[in-house]
């Protein structure tokens, strides 16, 4: 890796602290939560709220499945050459009680997994472009 | 019942990688539904079809394209969208229309010609497309499935050699099938030894997409027994209900699912709801369906639908599997068409693919796939964005 600053892959999704969080927002009438941030419309079917609060999502889970990548995705993908197989995580938050996907750290296969692992959320590189270094999300087991 | 209509023909263009123009699979399925049927193109007064997304303008109009396509005769058309629930979409069109007194005879069909590779999103910058932002992130297809497969393994014990035994069960049925695209028979070994693609997924035990084209001639009760057609399957339920807030299960192509943290609110599994209201309005139960179709988008996912569709209790869907219980001559056999392991994927003619299978086992017509004594069928399929149908055809 070079000494290029850091920048989010996707801007405002989610902290860039050591110990990130994730940014949804949470609708003020029923207390839904949405990831990716919803501020237009409540999709409770019970609620018809407009308002919404932006909040930080639970930082840490447990594994609700995983799953790899042994092949090079399409784009807007950008893949590292040669391709480096990673692994993939759906995190149930309790608080929450949803379920976020997202890529594992590196180093990390699918035999180190299991379903109701553990985990928290961490930020690593998603790939690199002429200017900065495009950070993402990454869940990491807890017991690492 | 009077919410019934009479399936008096069905008929399917091969499926295959052909490179046609899909208008040309969707005529030769519909010509081949109505030499079935009997009845006449002009009588035809409907034609619904189920849209293609893939094929510019003539495919967001299916119903109209292929109904000049045989021969503008002055029918009304339809053209539904419903991802891989289109074909049902454009059935329960079809049936409505009949049983709101619009016409007496209707056909349906859908067919796709799709491209080589990977179905890749639009280009550009677009954090508001959760498509897009999958893919950027290296969440592909084959990532969804693999997540359910492998949760079927941590909590149910599934194994690798349950979901080969489902590609090999598959294969050799589908062998049989003159109208399925692949038609060797595999074995476990052969699965085994491809490549892996998507943890605990191999490239043999997730489908393909294919070119294909299927059609269907529906008609009122009424117009069946007029024309000494009484006997012939009926479709008695067509459920295309959508899902439930909250989601339970993460979603091609969403990132998250919903949140169920509001007051009231429970989660939902959208796979296990969608056939609730076909055996209601058939006025059936699982037990007493005798074959079903449904969408093996992968091996592992086939176990899923059993227990969607009731016919195991969760979890004991690979026990009825290792059982022989959905093979031929099992208790209740499924995909004896061969399903997607051996047909791929065209995403409009694919709901309608399922039902011409139905039809012809419930005919007795099904030859070296014949489920002996069947009268009751169920289908189930799954697509993008809230879109999934289950049909239910009984004698």
């Amino acid at each position: 890796m070079s000494d290029k600053p850091l920048a989010p892959a996707i801007d405002g999704w989610h902290t860039m602290e050591v110990k990130p969080h994730l940014i949804g927002t949470q609708c003020k009438e029923c207390g839904s939560y949405f990831f990716p941030k919803n501020n237009d419309y409540c999709r409770n079917p019970a609620c018809d709220s407009t308002d919404f609060r932006e909040v930080e999502l639970s930082r840490t889970g447990h594994i609700w499945s995983y799953t790899n990548a042994c092949y090079k995705p399409p784009a807007p993908f950008v893949a590292a050459e040669p391709f480096e197989p990673y692994s993939i995580a759906a995190v149930q938050l309790e608080a929450e009680q949803m379920v976020v996907l997202g890529q594992v750290i590196e180093g990390v296969s699918c035999e180190d997994l299991k379903v109701g692992m553990p985990v928290e959320l961490v930020l690593e590189p998603l790939h690199e472009t002429d200017d900065d270094i495009k950070m993402t999300w990454k869940w990491k087991p807890a017991a690492l | 019942m009077s919410n019934e209509v009479a399936i008096l023909g069905a008929g399917m263009h091969p499926w295959g990688k052909w490179g046609h123009n899909f208008v040309q699979y969707g005529v030769a399925a519909a010509r081949e539904a109505l030499k079935d049927a009997a009845v006449p193109w002009q009588d035809v007064k409907f034609v619904s079809g189920g849209a293609t997304v893939r094929c510019g303008y003539p495919g967001y109009v299916a119903g109209a394209t292929f109904a000049q396509a045989l021969g503008w005769q002055g029918a009304e058309v339809n053209t539904s969208y419903a991802a891989c629930a289109s074909g049902s979409q454009a059935l329960a069109a079809a049936r409505n229309k009949i049983l709101a007194g619009g016409c007496d005879v209707a056909m349906v069909v859908g067919a796709d010609t799709t491209p080589k590779g990977f179905l890749a999103p639009a280009g550009g910058y677009r954090p508001e497309d959760p498509d897009w932002v999958r893919f950027y992130l290296g969440i592909t297809n084959p990532t969804y499935f693999a997540l359910y497969a492998r949760r079927r393994m941590d909590l149910y014990g599934d194994t690798l050699d349950d979901f080969a035994a489902v590609k090999v069960k598959n294969s050799l049925i589908g062998s049989k099938n003159p109208r399925a695209r692949y038609r060797k028979c595999f074995s476990a070994e052969d699965v085994a030894a491809s490549a892996m693609v998507a943890d605990p997924l191999r490239l043999m035990d997730i489908c393909a997409t294919s070119d294909g084209g299927a059609a269907l001639i529906v008609s009122s009760i009424e117009y069946a027994e007029r024309i000494g057609r009484g006997d012939a399957p009926r479709v008695a339920a067509i459920s295309t209900t959508t899902p439930t807030f909250a989601s339970s299960v993460v979603e091609m192509p969403d990132i998250a699912t919903d949140s169920a943290a509001a007051a009231g609110i429970e989660a939902h599994a959208f796979r296990s709801t969608l056939p609730l209201k076909a055996y209601e309005e058939a006025g059936i139960g699982p037990e007493d369906v005798d074959l079903a179709e449904v969408y093996d988008l992968s091996t592992a996912l086939e176990l899923d639908w059993i227990e969607d569709l009731q016919l195991a209790p969760r979890g004991e869907a690979a026990a009825l599997l290792r059982a022989g219980d959905t093979a031929i001559g099992g208790k209740i056999p499924v995909n004896v068409s061969g399903g997607l392991a051996c047909f791929g994927e065209a995403v409009p003619a694919q709901a309608l693919a399922q039902v011409c299978e139905l039809t012809w086992q419930l005919r007795g017509q099904a030859g070296d796939r014949q489920v002996e004594g069947a009268r009751v069928g169920i289908t189930a399929n799954q697509g993008l964005f809230g879109h999934g149908s289950s049909v239910i055809i009984k004698r």
